[in-house]
């Protein structure tokens, strides 16, 4: 099987892949980094959203072959010890989960937003997060956590 | 998913030595179509040719008159590009609406092209804009191009390596997403320039067309008031449970008219 290396939440990994793999069975399957969930596996939901070389993308829609050299970066490597990201604080902050299962995609769809937009309104968040499906909280509070993480990132 | 044979290709001619020496390959641009594809089992290559790579098949530049993009630009990309921005907002636009953040951060207008999906937005701008595609072989008149459902003009192994936008005076694109998936159930993309003015549109028959009428009507100028009451035949149009052909048909007049305003 073909050999692939990159770096995960900036430490250098590798593994022996089929030309199938999907990144995001590499991170899980591989590298045992659950974090990253599959909801839907046809690119809809977001729940498996990472960054690649800074920018969002599903990792249920890319194969692991693909990404020889990229830098990677998954829900795990947000916190510094215990100190969570401030996009994971405001989640926490706004109660902008339920069930959990979407809120590693979104909080990293959530840094794109934030990270590609200097000034940010609701209007502008709901339909960023067009990629993001959650069936529990109706987004409201995912929004407003969104707005708020963007005022502490942006300071 | 099928496995097959991953290759990486580190130029245009290796990508096509690539492609030509496997019985059975396809060109990997973003994946955005090609993946999900794979994964539903409707195609099984025996290799796939990765062109991320390929680093003059990205990058936007203005070349007499045009705005030429490379073949494995983002529509991210596009959608933010100062330069598209101010020469032709409306391909900036529409590049902006396609899927969501995390495709437009991966999928490309080749791969787009490539693939004519009947419900794509950039082939009613390639068509309104008159583009011309180059390949690694010859140029394509966006006329020309698209020949009906996922089939274009494009022959085995040939691979896309730019678009050629002509500059419009006057340009303007509007769609009616689907509800679900946010793609064009119908979408029209009205340009005015040095060819005259072209409407085309995507979303409501096999692949993009244009509307001669439409056209002739809006000779004088982009005034949405020329449109009212032309109508737009719903045969060979596609239905499905979102949209009766009839109802696309009622869609494309309406989009027309609020490509430039109305």
């Amino acid at each position: 099987m073909p050999a692939v290396k990159m770096t995960v939440n900036g430490k250098k990994v590798s593994g022996n892949v089929e030309g199938r793999t999907l990144l995001v069975q590499f991170l899980r399957e591989h590298l045992g980094l659950t974090g990253t969930h599959v909801g839907c596996d046809t690119s809809q939901c977001g729940a498996c959203t990472v960054h690649v070389n800074g920018r969002a993308m599903k990792s249920c829609t890319l194969l692991a072959l693909h990404l020889e050299g990229a830098d990677v970066l998954t829900i795990e490597g947000l916190a510094e010890g215990d100190k969570l990201h401030p996009m994971q604080e405001a989640f926490r902050e706004h109660h902008a989960l339920q069930c959990g299962f979407c809120t590693p995609g979104m909080v990293m769809s959530a840094i794109g937003i934030v990270n590609d937009h200097k000034d940010l309104d609701e209007k502008t968040i709901r339909h960023q997060l067009e990629g993001n499906i959650c069936r529990c909280t109706g987004y409201h509070n995912i929004v407003e956590a969104i707005a708020a993480a963007h005022k502490t990132m942006r300071g | 998913m099928y496995d097959f044979t991953y290759q990486r290709a580190s130029s245009v001619a290796d990508a096509t030595t690539k492609y030509k020496a496997a019985s059975d390959a396809r060109f990997l641009a973003g994946g955005m179509t090609l993946l999900a594809v794979l994964k539903q089992r409707l195609d099984q290559p025996s290799d796939v040719v990765d062109l991320a790579d390929v680093k003059d098949l990205v990058g936007i530049a203005e070349e007499g008159g045009a705005i030429v993009i490379r073949a494995m630009t983002t529509h991210n990309t596009v959608a933010t590009s100062d330069i598209v921005k101010k020469r032709i907002p409306a391909l900036a636009e529409l590049a902006g609406t396609i899927g969501d953040p995390m495709v437009r951060n991966r999928g490309t207008i080749g791969g787009s092209l490539a693939n004519s999906d009947p419900a794509a937005s950039y082939p009613s701008a390639v068509l309104a804009l008159n583009a011309t595609i180059h390949t690694d072989k010859r140029t394509i008149k966006a006329d020309d191009f698209f020949q009906g459902m996922f089939t274009t003009a494009l022959e085995a192994g040939e691979l896309i390596t730019k678009v050629s936008f002509p500059i419009p005076e006057q340009a303007g694109y509007e769609y009616f997403p689907n509800p679900a998936s946010r793609y064009p159930i119908v979408g029209a993309f009205v340009a005015k320039g040095k060819d005259g003015v072209r409407v085309a549109i995507t979303g409501a028959g096999p692949c993009a067309f244009r509307l001669p009428e439409y056209e002739k009507a809006l000779a004088g100028g982009l005034d949405p008031k020329k449109l009212e009451g032309l109508k737009a035949s719903a045969e060979g149009l596609n239905t499905d449970i979102h949209a009766s052909a009839e109802y696309r048909a009622h869609l494309i007049n309406v989009m027309a008219r609020r490509a430039i305003g109305g």
